[in-house]
């Protein structure tokens, strides 16, 4: 296993996607030294940032506050990282394979435009988790991000496919233009939720403030939820057992595109 | 001084069809003979004028409004880095304007004319011709939707609107004109289109589509510029269109036109689902008929963004494809919308609209009068031109591109039964000669003595899309911008300019108009002659 440990914060962003398995993991030590990093405009060396132990492997540890290091994880396709403090912009943005563990927080633009692996953050995360980058039609399609913090706005942002569980409350637009795949907020959303979607499944453990474009469908207990329950313990993700039993409320909307999507609202029992 | 030697040299307007021959190179020309100065050793290598592109969106308003509605596709597009010889910049579907130069002049290419330019935006387009570099320039600037021009053709006074198109000729700095969809984008700014040749344009009683085309091909020709009336067609990309098409072509009768992008103009069938090729009948009245020549408009296959003037037709793309959309109201002059679009194999009407391209470039059997373009960016970027060589020079290759298509889309075009195969002669005709030739300018297109020192030397290999891909040398005005396949130069490209004949006192006439119906002061609008850099003027007889 490498460990990586930043020596200092950086002044300004430092723009590090070499911090994947697949551009360590094959490499020699002085090769992974020397590999390149973006601090600002300058084109410095890994080794000038971070103390860097342990022979490259598929394995990762990254320690400290990660807060100014964007791009870490960068369209990773297997391996495992682990970042003890926090991360910073894009992390995990295209991965398509592999783990990534964050034990702090996570900045904007978690899992944007992923298409399969696991990111799972013991702190909060920043806005467009698993959104889609300006101008691109869809967003994550495939994958899982699991957040047991809170989360900021346009969370899963036309996302496609995959999974986004948060446990703590999150902001603004959840789900917005989402295409598909499903979010589980288990903490409650501000305002906005689900706006333009078109397809989709949005769980709700809290009660919120819907649109007026979403219409009452049915009052029923999704069997789905055992099912995802279970997946998502796997993962280590615990959905509150209650919430596998009692009545969901099902709107669909949005109407305003319109479209096929739904949101469960959890009546516990 | 400059020779090359040894090279094979297709220089078609001199009757040179792949002969081993010396090219003097001195001050810029094509000379006789030089004494002394650089010798080029081309053996193995095949000698070209440097391509002219005649149909291209290269820069202005509409351009940009594109550039900033895909940041998607700039997200994939290949980064330009700079270098001590050229500027950093982005490649991928709408170039910057330094990496449009360096593309083009990287593929042997050194003229481009940007083919619709409303004269409210020419000042902006020409600043981004300036910053393409190493490209010659000529821009076209669109007159069929002009409000001052059809009101004059609904009056009859076709004398004062030939005097009215050659003020605005002058005022945009412009070497053409250009129609789109005549009559369409006027009635856009009512909701409506334009689809009928014979019916009144919405707005007007009298004016029609036919008249604005027979006018404005009449005025062009009557005022002698030297590029004919550059049209495209009403009713672009709609299935059943090649009826409005060949009706186009017949009120064209009495004129020389130039046919644009003419892939888009040649389809069959009563909607998306029946979509079939009618490149046949086309080509067939086509080569009749020597007052027309046309560029292709061929489409490849992949991710692009289509931008024109057309803007009902963008309309109705977007609400066919769910893309995203913008429209762009050109006050009294025109339109224009822009509609991100992906041409896919697997897809009907794409599949169809391939084969239509290639058909036309093979069914129309002179190569003097049709020419290599994609429209770029709406069929494919100019960077591409290669590809659609190798499949004109390679009927096997053609052959298993077309067995990729769907069985469906097989049965609607005649691409299959094709047989020919473009020469390397042939192919300097459609990417240089021809279009100089319909461009009027005498000096391009060629490697005669007296000719711009434009070269493109390419290895001969069997790897055609290759070989036009990346040649071993481009000069250009004299100067060497590419040697052994690397950039050693950046040089600044010029832009032709025509001056035709006006009475002066049409101002007179104008003015008030403009003050009444422009959100622009008058004398702010035509284009100083000091703002077009490194401009050639060309007075009409």
């Amino acid at each position: 296993m490498l460990t990586l440990t930043l020596k200092e914060q950086p002044t300004v962003p430092l723009e590090a996607e070499v911090l994947s398995p697949d551009r360590l993991g094959s490499l020699r030590h002085d090769e992974v030294w020397g590999l390149p990093v973006l601090h600002g405009k300058r084109q410095l060396r890994l080794d000038e940032f971070f103390e860097i132990e342990g022979d490259p492997s598929d394995e990762l540890e990254l320690r400290g506050d990660l807060t100014r290091v964007k791009w870490i994880g960068r369209g990773m396709t297997r391996g495992r990282i682990r970042i003890a403090g926090n991360a910073g912009m894009h992390l995990g943005a295209h991965m398509k394979g592999g783990t990534i563990e964050v034990s702090g927080n996570a900045s904007d633009w978690v899992g944007g435009e992923m298409t399969g692996g696991l990111i799972h953050i013991r702190g909060s995360a920043g806005g467009q988790v698993g959104a889609a980058y300006r101008g691109s039609l869809s967003g994550m399609n495939r994958g899982t991000i699991l957040i047991e913090g809170s989360a900021g706005i346009e969370l899963g942002m036309r996302m496609k496919r995959g999974i986004i569980a948060v446990r703590g409350p999150v902001r603004d637009f959840a789900g917005l233009q989402m295409k598909g795949g499903s979010l589980f907020l288990l903490g409650g959303a501000e305002l906005r939720t689900g706006a333009w979607m078109a397809r989709g499944t949005i769980i709700c453990l809290k009660p919120i403030r819907l649109l007026p474009t979403f219409s009452h469908a049915c009052d029923y207990h999704p069997p789905f939820m055992t099912m995802y329950s279970r997946h998502l313990r796997e993962l280590g993700f615990a959905i509150p057992y209650d919430a596998r039993q009692g009545i969901y409320h099902r709107y669909n909307g949005d109407a305003a595109v319109p479209g096929k999507g739904e949101i469960l609202i959890w009546e516990p029992k | 001084m400059l020779r090359i030697t040894g090279g094979k040299v297709y220089d078609p307007a001199n009757n040179v069809h792949g002969e081993v021959r010396d090219v003097c190179i001195a001050n810029g020309r094509v000379v006789a003979a030089v004494e002394g100065g650089r010798t080029i050793d081309a053996r193995g290598m095949v000698v070209f004028p440097g391509g002219v592109d005649v149909h291209t969106h290269v820069a202005g308003a509409a351009l940009n409004f594109a550039r900033g509605l895909i940041p998607e596709q700039h997200r994939q597009a290949a980064i330009l880095a700079r270098t001590p010889v050229r500027r950093a910049g982005m490649g991928g579907t709408t170039p910057t304007t330094f990496a449009t130069g360096y593309l083009y002049a990287g593929m042997g290419w050194t003229t481009v004319n940007e083919a619709a330019v409303p004269i409210l935006s020419a000042k902006h387009t020409h600043e981004e011709l300036r910053d393409t570099p190493i490209v010659d320039k000529t821009c076209c600037v669109l007159m069929a939707n002009n409000e001052i021009v059809l009101d004059l053709l609904e009056a009859g006074e076709i004398e004062r609107a030939k005097h009215v198109v050659a003020w605005n000729i002058w005022a945009a700095k412009a070497y053409g004109v250009k129609a789109v969809n005549p009559g369409g984008v006027a009635a856009w700014k009512w909701g409506k289109d334009a689809k009928t040749l014979a019916d009144p344009v919405e707005g007007y009683k009298k004016v029609t589509p036919a008249k604005i085309i027979s006018g404005l091909a009449r005025i062009v020709d009557e005022l002698g510029l030297p590029h004919p009336v550059h049209l495209h067609c009403n009713n672009l990309g709609a299935p059943g269109n090649f009826t409005t098409t060949l009706e186009t072509m017949k009120v064209l009768e009495a004129n020389r036109a130039h046919m644009a992008h003419l892939q888009y103009h040649a389809y069959g069938g009563e909607d998306w689902f029946s979509i079939r090729s009618e490149a046949a009948p086309i080509a067939d009245y086509f080569n009749a008929h020597t007052n027309l020549t046309a560029d292709a408009g061929a489409v490849l296959f992949g991710n692009t963004v289509t931008i024109t003037a057309d803007g009902p037709w963008q309309h109705l793309l977007h609400e066919l494809t769910g893309k995203k959309w913008s429209n762009l109201d050109v006050e009294n002059e025109t339109g224009c919308g822009i509609v991100p679009y992906a041409y896919k194999q697997k897809n009907l009407v794409n599949a169809v609209q391939w084969a239509v391209g290639l058909e036309l470039l093979l069914l129309i059997n002179d190569p003097w009068r049709v020419f290599l373009t994609t429209d770029h960016p709406n069929g494919a970027t100019f960077w591409r031109y290669p590809e659609i060589i190798q499949l004109l020079m390679d009927a096997e290759f053609r052959r298993e591109q077309v067995k990729a298509l769907p069985a469906k889309a097989r049965e609607r075009i005649i691409l299959p039964d094709l047989d020919r195969q473009y020469s390397l002669s042939e192919i300097a005709i459609i990417t240089s000669a021809g279009p100089a030739r319909a461009l009027g300018l005498s000096q391009k297109g060629h490697l005669g003595v007296g000719a711009d020192a434009d070269v493109a030397i390419y290895n001969e290999t069997k790897d055609i899309a290759r070989m036009f891909a990346y040649p071993r040398y481009v000069i250009k005005g004299g100067e060497i911008v590419i040697e052994e396949g690397e950039m050693r130069q950046s040089v600044e490209g010029r832009a032709f300019v025509v001056r035709p004949r006006y009475d002066e006192k049409i101002e007179e006439y104008i003015r008030p108009l403009f003050q009444q119906y422009y959100t622009m002061s008058f004398d702010n609008y035509p284009v100083e002659l000091e703002r077009v850099h490194g401009s050639q003027v060309r007075e009409c007889p």
